[in-house]
């Protein structure tokens, strides 16, 4: 750039004749410049908005800082940013603490910041806002993905420290609560620089670990700087990664870290999150105590009630089934008067028939036949009294006849104690003995009955000796 | 898990009372998720009495392999007295 001296000019210059000797080259006089600047400048506190932020590949953070009026070159360099807790963003207010540098190559000047702090909020509830703001458009904290504890854990995992009152706090609920709960604990530091990924590995390794059915990570109150770790974006995506719930429980209850967005459950305090993990173990058996006499009670009254409408049933069983008996019983009468009728009939028809058959005897030819038979038969009996009459009356002279015919007969002459013999077979009357031979037989008739005999001699016959 | 499983026990038999309770079903289904009832009954407090109270500690060796080291309450009270005693 060149300038021109006015001639009517008298006043001493820079650019007098004089002073010419003393050509400067540019990087001379940036050198001076910066000489001149920075030793004055060397620990400035600055107050501005943020704008224009840049930061390429180098990590190395460019920005402007400006007021109303004016604004000035920042440069964060990538060391100091990296002790940075939250990001310099667009219109942000921040007081920052640095020195003024010249950057030789363009001749500009500008702030090196080597802290600084948001105006207003402090830097740690900034770098807070700002992390939960990106965790939370990563879908981190999202309440879909929170998940439900388990009722009845067999095991429960906790990142704590093992020094801690928290700890303590809570092994002595769980302990009051659940005997039976088996507790698998990760130790680790709670607070300090090296506490973070210490923290996030515990969590990651218990999660893997398949031991356990939920987890608790937490420890006791304490500054915000002591809770910070519990912000640590290694820690909130270690509780998201999660397989097992988790449960958070950092500080007091007014206490609220990222851990608490990103875990399945946000306690108030270590004790809280033991009761939320844990059930009582003795109101569940008083529970299922009153579940299984709740059920006996109810199925006693069922079976009560089934009993009772059971005779309910049966009542009105009986009370249908009475008219059927009665109707059974009408029909019972109805059979036995039919049959009744029909044998009544049947002996009616009967005595009819043989009434018929009597008449029918009665006028019939049997009966002029009888009383022919009896006529027949009276006729008989006079003609056997007429015959008996009339043989008794020839019966006397008959008998006188047979009296002397008697008397001449044979047989009265036997009756006198003669025999007659007769030759047999001939039967001749053996009047001479020799009419018969020694030896032969012959019948003797006497009175009564006959005899037979042998002759044994006869004296003076051809035989005789 | 034993967990889900008393849950869903629990759940069941909580099922079960009510359903009892309510009378509204035939008897030989009532007699039927009665023993149901009876049975998980004991089951859950079978579950809840076998297990044995346990504090492990998830410890690292030298060459990154983890394994459990049991420790008690009262090892843990020496650590820090300040608490609670």
């Amino acid at each position: 750039m060149s300038m021109r001296l006015s001639p009517s000019s008298h006043q001493p210059s820079l650019f007098q004749p004089e002073t010419r000797a003393r050509i400067l080259t540019v990087s001379a006089l940036t050198a001076l410049i910066r000489s001149h600047l920075e030793e004055p400048f060397r620990d400035i506190w600055l107050e501005g908005e943020v704008s224009n932020v840049r930061m390429p590949a180098s990590g190395h953070v460019y920005f402007t800082l400006k007021d109303e009026a004016s604004q000035i070159r920042a440069i964060l360099f990538r060391l100091a940013a990296q002790q940075f807790r939250f990001d310099l963003r667009e219109g942000l207010h921040v007081i920052v603490r640095g020195r003024l540098s010249v950057y030789e190559p363009r001749g500009d000047y500008q702030v090196v910041v080597e802290y600084a702090e948001p105006k207003g909020i402090g830097a740690l509830q900034l770098a807070f806002e700002q992390l939960k703001e990106r965790l939370a458009g990563e879908g981190l904290f999202d309440p879909a993905k929170k998940r439900p504890l388990p009722f009845l854990p067999k095991r429960v995992g906790i990142v704590s420290s093992l020094a801690g009152a928290a700890l303590h706090d809570m092994l002595v609920v769980m302990e009051r609560r659940c005997p039976v709960a088996h507790v698998v604990l990760a130790p680790v530091p709670v607070q300090g620089a090296e506490a973070a990924p210490l923290i996030a590995e515990a969590i990651a390794a218990l999660g893997a670990s398949q031991l356990i059915d939920v987890m608790i990570v937490g420890r006791g109150g304490g500054s915000l700087e002591d809770l910070w770790c519990f912000n640590d974006e290694r820690v909130v995506r270690a509780i998201a990664a999660s397989p097992v719930p988790v449960v958070s429980a950092v500080g007091h209850e007014t206490d609220v870290t990222l851990a608490d967005f990103a875990a399945d459950y946000r306690a108030p305090t270590p004790s809280a999150a033991a009761e939320a993990v844990v059930p009582v173990l003795d109101e569940l058996v008083a529970q299922i105590g009153d579940r299984s006499a709740r059920l006996r009670r109810a199925m006693g009254h069922r079976i009560e009630l089934a009993r009772r409408s059971c005779l309910v049933i049966q009542g009105r069983l009986r009370e249908r089934t009475f008219p059927i008996y009665r109707q059974a019983q009408r029909l019972d009468d109805a059979w036995s008067r039919l049959q009744a009728k029909v044998v009544r009939d049947l002996s009616d028809r009967r005595h009819r028939v043989q009434e018929l058959s009597h008449g029918i005897l009665a006028h019939g030819p049997h009966q002029a036949v009888r009383v022919l038979v009896q006529k027949v038969t009276h006729l008989q009996v006079r003609l056997r009294d007429h015959m008996t009459v009339f043989l008794s009356r020839r019966r006397q002279p008959l008998a006188r006849l047979l009296g002397q015919l008697h008397s001449l007969s044979p047989l009265a002459t036997l009756q006198r104690g003669f025999s007659v013999l007769q030759t047999l077979p001939q039967g001749a009357v053996v009047r001479r003995a020799d009419q018969v031979r020694v030896g032969e037989m012959i019948k003797a008739t006497v009175a009564v009955g006959h005899l037979l005999c042998q002759v044994r001699e006869i004296p003076g016959g051809p035989d005789s000796a | 898990m034993a967990a889900v499983k008393f849950e869903q026990a629990m759940a069941r038999l909580e099922t079960i009372v009510e359903e009892l309770e309510r009378g509204e079903l035939p008897l030989d289904e009532s007699l039927k998720i009665f023993e149901e009832g009876i049975r998980l009954s004991k089951t859950c407090l079978k579950m809840l009495n076998e297990a044995e109270r346990k504090v492990e500690i998830l410890v690292q060796d030298r060459d990154g392999k983890r394994s459990l080291r049991a420790v008690t309450l009262d090892d843990m009270d020496g650590d820090q007295p300040s608490s609670l005693s």
